[in-house]
């Protein structure tokens, strides 16, 4: 068992290599979403290199973890996640919303292995996720399913249709984590509209609750480990708070990064930040520019973390 | 023998669909509180464990269906017509057809059989609006026989379907042993004047057309084109080159059917001329069902002056 320090440091330069993965793809392809990718990359860096039961090699393994990106729109850093695993070549990391390629604008469990089920129509994901679990239940297997649904996502009706089904069939194997970066695409949440009080309204509709700050990984790591022992058939949602653009100073809390690509003097700059960004002084000097020299020295990191 | 005893389609659906659940245990139903009248109450008693009902909630419905299937279930989604469609085909389209998941949606109340109820509950455009996506395989039986066979092929058979299923009971005109085959339509009668092609509850009507044509001499084809996605072209283009005369007949908008799906067929690849007969583009009303099908002229006497008119008679 890995100590608690060391699997923060491991997860959050784990969480560093996502970003700059996910912001290499972005701009290469000149398109794609930056701030919500990044307001999640902590956790989705927790789950895949920590928390979730799964195995790159086996991607259609019946018994794993599912992980469900409702805001697909984002899915540059769970694509990042999904190579870093080794579900694919780290070559497909240069294809993203290219013609032919297995990384489609929007997740498609048909061409991605490793993507649990296609989305990018907003609302939609979490009521698929109800189902894997609801299938998990009556054929008493032990996999959790992990969604992930964007605050601004939750204008959606359907949400809250899911979230109502996820508390009648007692899915205490679904873990609802909220982006809550408090932006939506027109404006701030609270100009456009407004979700009060997350937690709360979770908590009337059944929900076993958590508030975390979404880029803490130590919390993020508790939460996780809260919900997994917590079998008391209620479905867990983390509200984690987080910040749009993560990571790069000039997307943070930027309204305009939503869904836009950086320049060659932004994604320097970007890139430059996330380089520095965590670094500890130790690891200052060695830091690789490269995804397959990133994985190299993961390896050894990893080794050393167990 | 059952021909001709009259029983409701959807009475075929929950009788089949409780067999196919204990044959299989990956088949399951989704409900979205109308079970009593989709009949999936013996289902549900019987296979509880096979069983979810989401409430009022079609778009969830769809999505829970798709989790289920990506964990080889397959289940079968269960509303009337008009909300089994139109109420979440972005989701039918976003998450089953897209991934091509293994989900049936089987929809009680289609066409204009839930004629009490008004406008707002009949289906006049689902099965048109769920042919135009990719994956999507579009059925509606003619009877109980064929409901039971039908029904059974789709939970063997992998892929997105729609079946539509009707609110009323009409004569069963199969025997028991009749084969039926998904894309494959039924040849009832073979003749060289005329074909009627019909769908659904309108084949009683096609066939009692049949009858009175015949009696005046005139030979008639007619299919019973089960499936209108994928569509039997080769019947299709058979039934053209025998006869060069078509006459579509559904319970359905002439828009975008049975009838448009023909002339698609007719029109790029066969000599022949189409007319179709179905609802006419317009929404339907509060009135006993026969009097919708006559507002609309889906009527046995439209079908043989139609064919008259066709012929020159």
């Amino acid at each position: 068992m890995k100590s608690m320090e060391k699997r923060v440091a491991y997860l959050r330069e784990r969480a560093k290599e996502l970003r700059k993965s996910a912001l290499t793809m972005i701009y290469e392809a000149q398109s794609g979403h930056p701030g919500g990718a990044f307001s999640i990359a902590d956790i989705v860096a927790a789950l895949y290199f920590d928390e979730m039961n799964i195995r790159p090699e086996d991607p259609q393994w019946a018994d794993r973890d599912r992980f469900v990106l409702s805001k697909g729109h984002v899915c540059p850093i769970v694509y990042a996640a999904l190579g870093h695993k080794g579900y694919f070549g780290q070559e497909h990391l240069h294809t993203l919303r290219q013609e032919g390629a297995i990384l489609q604008g929007h997740p498609c469990m048909k061409k991605c292995p490793g993507i649990d089920i296609s989305t990018g129509s907003l609302g939609q994901g979490l009521s698929c996720a109800v189902g894997m679990a609801i299938a998990g239940k009556r054929d008493k297997k032990d996999y959790r399913v992990f969604a992930v649904v964007g605050d601004g996502e939750c204008n959606e009706g359907q949400i809250w249709e899911a979230i109502m089904s996820a508390y009648t069939y007692k899915l205490d194997n679904l873990v609802l984590v909220i982006d809550n970066n408090r932006l939506q695409i027109d404006g701030t949440c609270d100009e456009i509209m407004p979700n009060i009080d997350l937690t709360r309204k979770l908590e009337a509709f059944g929900f076993e609750t958590f508030d975390i700050d979404g880029h803490d990984m130590e919390e993020i790591l508790a939460t996780l480990a809260k919900c997994k022992a917590s079998k008391n058939g209620r479905p867990k949602c983390i509200n984690a708070h987080t910040i749009k653009g993560k990571g790069v100073s000039f997307m943070e809390d930027e309204l305009a990064w939503h869904g836009i690509a950086p320049n060659q003097e932004q994604y320097e700059q970007g890139m430059k930040e996330l380089r520095e960004a965590w670094c500890s002084e130790e690891n200052e000097e060695e830091d690789p520019t490269t995804v397959e020299e990133y994985l190299e020295g993961m390896k050894e990191l990893e080794g050393g973390a167990k | 023998m059952m021909a001709g005893k009259l029983i409701a389609t959807r009475e075929g659906f929950g009788e089949e669909i409780v067999t196919m659940g204990k044959q299989n245990k990956d088949v399951y139903v989704v409900d979205i509180d109308i079970g009593k009248s989709c009949k999936t109450v013996k289902f549900r008693c019987e296979l509880p464990e096979q069983y979810i009902n989401v409430g009022i909630a079609e778009q969830n419905g769809a999505g829970v269906a798709a989790g289920l299937a990506t964990t080889g279930k397959i289940p079968f989604v269960v509303t009337y017509a008009v909300f089994g469609s139109l109420r979440m085909v972005e989701q039918i389209r976003q998450e089953i057809c897209y991934p091509n998941l293994n989900v049936k949606i089987a929809c009680s109340h289609g066409g204009l059989t839930p004629a009490n109820d008004g406008a707002s509950h009949q289906a006049i455009e689902d099965m048109g609006v769920l042919r135009t996506i990719p994956n999507m395989t579009v059925i509606m039986p003619a009877d109980y026989v064929a409901t039971k066979k039908l029904v059974k092929a789709a939970a063997e058979t992998y892929g997105p379907m729609f079946l539509r299923f009707t609110r009323d009971a009409v004569p069963v005109i199969y025997d028991e042993d009749q084969e039926f085959e998904i894309g494959k339509a039924v040849k009832i009668s073979e003749g060289k004047d005329i074909a009627i092609i019909a769908n659904g509850d309108t084949v009683r009507l096609g066939l009692e057309a049949k009858n009175l044509l015949e009696a005046e001499g005139v030979g008639v084809t007619l299919l019973d084109m089960h499936t209108i996605k994928p569509l039997d072209v080769d019947a299709v283009l058979e039934a053209a080159a025998k006869t060069g005369r078509i006459i579509t007949v559904e319970d359905h908008n002439i828009i975008n059917g049975l009838g448009s799906a023909v002339c698609e067929v007719v029109s790029e690849e066969a000599n022949a001329k189409v007319k179709r007969i179905g609802v006419q583009d317009q929404f339907g009303m509060s009135a006993p069902y026969e009097r919708l099908l006559a507002m609309n002229g889906i009527t046995v006497e439209n079908i043989v002056a139609t064919a008259k008119e066709m012929l020159g008679r």
